[in-house]
């Protein structure tokens, strides 16, 4: 039950270590420090984002720096998930060096799996190259597939290579009618997953948060009994529950950006040197003995 | 008579060489997610040097597929010479909401 102001903020994820757990559409939130170990559940994934690997400027000088203590916070962890999403911009500016150091540094994860979508700094050269070389093989280069993994249904959708003249993500008739088609007969009771770069919800039109055909999307996802949609893009966490739908943006490893409407556009936000750390983190994902997904968002400090 | 004829001969050729000069270069630059100006008309044959001030990387992308300049980190430079006539828009492939357009007569 939420009892004061202060249970509610810790909803909201301000806070480091908040649990929530989705049932019904209905929020319940759990201090960290007094939940124990078993009643967290299996852990099912990590999400990773926006590790922008090639930034060097201001607002975090070494952003490999940040993403090995991130990797070392996670192996560090008791139990680990078996999978971990990367919700796109692995580089900075879709560089081949970039890749390669992002892909040497995201494999000392120990997870057996790294399942990885493009941001819109992934593709800077049109048909996304560099990036599909590396990471195209499960979606045969489209950037789009899906996978079942512990009963549980994930999506990969690409939103950032087929652009709104709004400025806002988009997917593309081709892929929409894939995700209609790879959704369709599957059973209700089935949890899903979906990850891609852009915030699949409007968050900011203005600056471009959101993806054109988000309400076709969540109109395929809502006859389901827990979906989880999982974005990154905003370096900041923003989260919404619809129905059976959390949806939830992630930190970035890199550097953190203002809150929508915050100045001149979604830059880097210089902080000083010792905020930095608890504005950067990941989010593990735990699914209870029903299966029902729930986030933990957590930081470097 | 003979270094009077060579005196003159030197001037055409130096006049030749002014008249093929190039135009001048125009500069656009990029800050604060706009491109100034946003609206430039230029004389055909001339290049655009664009420069991205911002901490942000930001691209060219004109919509026709005409130009398209690789991710720019700040301080990076663009540059394309247009020497058709005509009215051409572009974006930033990372940002699109970021629009200019370039008129060429």
């Amino acid at each position: 039950m939420i009892n004061d102001r202060r249970d509610v903020l810790k909803c909201l994820g301000v806070g480091a270590g908040t649990l929530f757990t989705l049932s019904g559409g209905v929020f319940s939130a759990f201090d960290m420090a007094e939940a124990q170990p078993a009643d967290m559940g299996t852990p099912l994934f990590l999400q990773i984002s926006d590790t922008h690997i090639g930034f060097n400027k201001e607002a975090n000088p070494d952003v490999i720096g940040t993403l090995n203590a991130t990797i070392d916070a996670v192996n560090a962890m008791p139990n680990k998930p078996a999978l971990v999403l990367h919700t796109g911009d692995v580089s900075h500016l879709s560089k081949a060096a970039e890749f390669d150091t992002a892909s040497q540094l995201l494999s000392r994860l120990s997870a057996a799996e790294l399942h990885v979508v493009p941001g819109e700094h992934d593709v800077t050269d049109g048909p996304g190259a560099e990036f599909f070389a590396r990471f195209g093989k499960p979606s045969n280069n489209r950037g789009y597939y899906s996978f079942d993994a512990q009963g549980v249904h994930f999506v990969a959708l690409v939103n950032v290579m087929n652009f709104k003249p709004n400025g806002l993500g988009a997917l593309g008739d081709e892929q929409l009618a894939w995700l209609k088609d790879d959704l369709a007969g599957r059973s209700a009771s089935q949890p899903v997953v979906v990850f891609a770069h852009m915030p699949l919800w409007t968050i900011y039109e203005p600056w471009g948060w959101g993806t054109g055909e988000g309400e076709q999307i969540a109109a395929l996802l809502r006859r389901f009994g827990s979906v989880t949609v999982l974005n990154g893009h905003i370096h900041q966490i923003v989260q919404k529950v619809e129905g059976n739908i959390l949806f939830h943006t992630a930190r970035s490893t890199a550097y953190p950006q203002p809150q929508a409407g915050v100045g001149s556009g979604p830059g880097p936000l210089v902080v000083p040197p010792a905020q930095l750390p608890g504005m950067l983190g990941v989010t593990m994902a735990v699914a209870d003995k029903k299966r029902r997904v729930s986030l933990l968002d957590s930081t470097l400090s | 008579m003979n270094s009077r004829l060579f005196g003159i001969a030197l001037l055409t050729v130096s006049a030749a060489g002014l008249y093929s000069a190039q135009a001048a270069d125009v500069s656009v630059l990029i800050r604060n997610f706009d491109y100034s100006p946003m609206e430039l008309n230029i004389a055909a044959g001339t290049t655009v040097v664009w420069k991205n001030l911002d901490g942000e990387p930001h691209t060219i992308a004109s919509i026709d597929g005409m130009f398209r300049s690789p991710a720019l980190d700040q301080n990076d430079s663009y540059s394309f010479t247009f020497n058709k006539p005509g009215v051409f828009k572009y974006i930033c492939s990372i940002h699109p909401k970021m629009k200019a357009t370039i008129t060429v007569r």
